[in-house]
């Protein structure tokens, strides 16, 4: 699919999605089907069997550039070096480093989440002191990592951030808590165990902390439903907001 | 969800149980109050502290910022433990952005902490405009605009901080004088977003409409009126004996606990670290004005009074640069792009409502096209590209961070916001166990959080 088209082609690089056959292609997951939404009444635009496939896990190849870009080696990369030279177990800990609108992604696995969150706050050379949060997002589409749970860093001696993201399965949703490395961690993973179900081994606490303490399910996944009534308003009857026509 | 089965409770069955074991043999253990070991338990429970007292503090206290429930073990006046309950505010705002559009977001984030509504929307905003690769392309008018709205938001809110301050630990004049100051900021916020509270006014792309005529020469009465008005604060309160005796050298946190609790802001600054996102990490172009970051290194309750009287200051001087900068720098206050930016062109309306004479004229005149971009805009939305972006802002109240993640459609797939009274109020344990009953409240207070914000 590689295009010879300038701007098709920069734009490719620029999403760095590297190019691939027609056959590759037809092997990913489809990550969208249809155009506009149009699902109920006649779809006469033709988009509605159009079919979207991607590469689902996006890895940014090196140098990772810094936060005005990746032309070339930034500090970016010195984080990745300098990580890569105080955890030993690099290149089994890091599943792929994302660099995405001059932010910086590292996809740990789980079980070495703490000790990489450890050795970026205690090496002299990363040193993030400070955890801005612990927060969820749920990918029902992503079989096998559905939930992830996303911690951001904060480097004040360096003035950096970075962005720690580890995943698991709706099937065994457990990923190790940071309360040991970043105490402000508490309450984000208590809040994140709330709202996604996402069971923090090693938290002292982990109790619902926004929900009441016997609700059941847990809001914010995304087969939750949002709730709501249909309102009648002048005579017109207008639907709850999650069952409106929606464009996705 | 689970599948326990439940057995239906018989009422007659304990009953029944008695009655056939009446004369007969006694089953299963016996437990009676002659046993060997009572008197160690009486024993026990005397030397036990019985002057511990667990108090509830909350949610319903009219010192608790809002319905926050702090649960305390007493021993005299002395706290021995302090346990905070939060999530009676609680509303969805984060799972309800997920079923709007991208525009439609601001309208629920500015409502999280209402007292800084604009920076909800700030923060939001330039995170949708990270994800959606529009950074460079604000332009220069909406930016200076929207510094000029977060300074004096930040005016107003730190005076709800000091005037909550002082009658939480019985000042009600200072109450009434902060209370009227923030009058006249949110006056001025009516003049200009037409709303005094959750403005909705910060859009994806730049601002929902210019200034309004006249609003330049309020602002500048504003700003002849505050100096002197914080003054009159200063003096009722810098250097009263009993305001000192309640503040100075209580809830004491220093830099080790405020990092590893995660605390920022006010709070962060007083322990003598100038930290502060509009100097570290300058977002819409807070890099260009000149102004200080006031500190203090005494960790406690006095210096942030102190570190906010001074951020009050400081905000005027920047608002004054945003006034001279205004006077030169004209043109739009949304982004050129016709696929993103709302018509924000709006002459008043009889009703106080605003629409666009002009845009109005095309789409409904001139342009097929033009009506039918207009109604897609603004019913279905643009699209976001997929990703995720984190960018944190400096509000009143410390580190106020979006985290907002696309797949590529017309709605937030997932956004999340980093509440700094959130982070913020686990250091209460931190700043007042050990210390006496009173102090809480000042404590509580030197953190200024806000409730809405923290269960959003």
């Amino acid at each position: 699919m590689s295009s010879e088209h300038p701007e098709q082609r920069a734009e490719q690089a620029a999403d760095q999605l590297p190019a691939q056959t027609e056959e590759e292609r037809r092997e990913q997951p489809v990550v969208r089907r249809g155009m506009f939404g149009a699902k109920t009444t006649g779809d006469t635009s033709g988009y509605g069997g159009l079919v979207v496939r991607q590469t689902p896990k996006v890895s940014t190849p090196r140098p990772y550039g810094g936060p005005r870009g990746a032309a070339e080696p930034g500090e970016f990369d010195e984080i990745a070096d300098e990580l890569e030279r105080a955890y030993p177990d690099y290149g089994d800990a890091i599943e792929r480093v994302v660099v995405d609108r001059g932010e910086l992604t590292f996809y740990v696995k789980r079980q070495h989440l703490r000790e990489v969150a450890r050795t970026m706050r205690d090496d002299p050379s990363l040193r993030f002191e400070l955890c801005s949060g612990v927060s969820g997002v749920h990918y029902p589409a992503d079989e096998g990592a559905e939930l992830h749970s996303v911690a951001h860093l904060l480097s004040i001696t360096h003035n950096r951030r970075v962005r720690l993201e580890a995943t698991c399965p709706d099937a065994d949703p457990h990923i190790p808590s940071l309360v040991p490395v970043y105490p402000t961690s508490d309450w984000h993973e208590r809040e994140t165990y709330d709202f996604f179900g996402i069971v923090y081994d090693g938290h002292p606490a982990l109790t619902r902390i926004e929900m009441p303490d016997d609700w059941v399910g847990h809001p914010q996944r995304k087969d939750y439903p949002l709730g709501g009534i249909p309102v009648e308003y002048r005579g017109a009857e207008i639907p709850p907001p999650d069952e409106r026509r929606s464009y996705v | 969800m689970s599948s326990t089965k439940y057995t239906e409770y018989d009422a007659y069955a304990a009953e029944e149980a008695a009655s056939g074991t009446a004369g007969g043999e006694t089953q299963g253990r016996i437990f009676d109050v002659g046993g060997a070991d009572w008197d160690q338990v009486v024993a026990g429970a005397e030397e036990a502290d019985d002057e511990r007292l667990v108090v509830n503090m909350g949610p319903q206290h009219p010192s608790t910022h809002g319905v926050l429930r702090l649960i305390l073990t007493l021993d005299g006046e002395t706290i021995n433990e302090v346990r905070l309950v939060i999530g009676y505010l609680h509303t969805g705002i984060e799972k309800n952005m997920e079923f709007r559009t991208w525009t439609q977001g601001t309208t629920f984030c500015t409502r999280m902490d209402y007292l800084a509504p604009l920076f909800n929307e700030a923060a939001y905003c330039l995170s949708v405009e990270r994800l959606l690769g529009i950074e460079d392309q604000i332009p220069e008018r909406a930016q200076i605009i929207r510094v000029m709205m977060m300074e004096l938001n930040r005016i107003s809110s730190h005076l709800v901080a000091i005037a909550t301050f002082g009658l939480e630990l019985g000042a009600t004049t200072v109450m009434l004088n902060g209370f009227i100051e923030r009058e006249y900021t949110l006056d001025l916020f009516e003049e200009i977003t037409g709303l005094r509270m959750n403005h909705a006014y910060i859009r994806p792309g730049g601002v929902a409409q210019d200034l309004p005529s006249g609003a330049t020469s309020k602002i500048r009465d504003y700003l002849d009126r505050m100096p002197k008005r914080i003054q009159q604060l200063r003096k009722l309160l810098d250097a009263n004996p009993v305001f000192l005796a309640r503040t100075k050298d209580v809830a004491y946190l220093d830099l080790t606990g405020c990092m590893a609790l995660g605390v920022t802001g006010p709070v962060l600054r007083s322990t003598g670290l100038p930290w502060d996102l509009r100097k570290s990490q300058p977002y819409c172009g807070y890099e260009t004005y000149d102004f200080e970051v006031p500190t203090q290194d005494t960790c406690d309750v006095y210096g942030r009074y102190l570190v906010r009287m001074a951020e009050m200051e400081e905000s005027l001087k920047i608002i004054e640069q945003c006034l001279d900068r205004l006077q030169t720098v004209k043109g739009p206050v949304m982004i050129e792009d016709k696929k993103i930016g709302w018509p924000a062109q709006l002459a008043m309306g009889a009703d106080g409502l605003g629409n666009s004479p002009r845009h109005i004229a095309h789409i409904m005149g001139t342009s097929m096209e033009a009506l039918i971009h207009h109604f897609k805009l603004v019913t279905e939305g643009f699209r976001v590209p997929a990703g995720q972006a984190y960018v944190p802002i400096e509000s009143p109240r410390g580190e106020l961070a979006a985290h907002v993640v696309s797949d590529g459609g017309t709605r937030p797939f997932r956004a999340h916001f980093r509440d700094p009274s959130f982070v913020n109020l686990q250091a209460v344990p931190a700043m007042s166990e050990g210390g006496m009953v009173a102090d809480i409240i000042a404590a509580v207070a030197s953190l200024d959080p806000v409730m809405g914000g923290v269960d959003r």
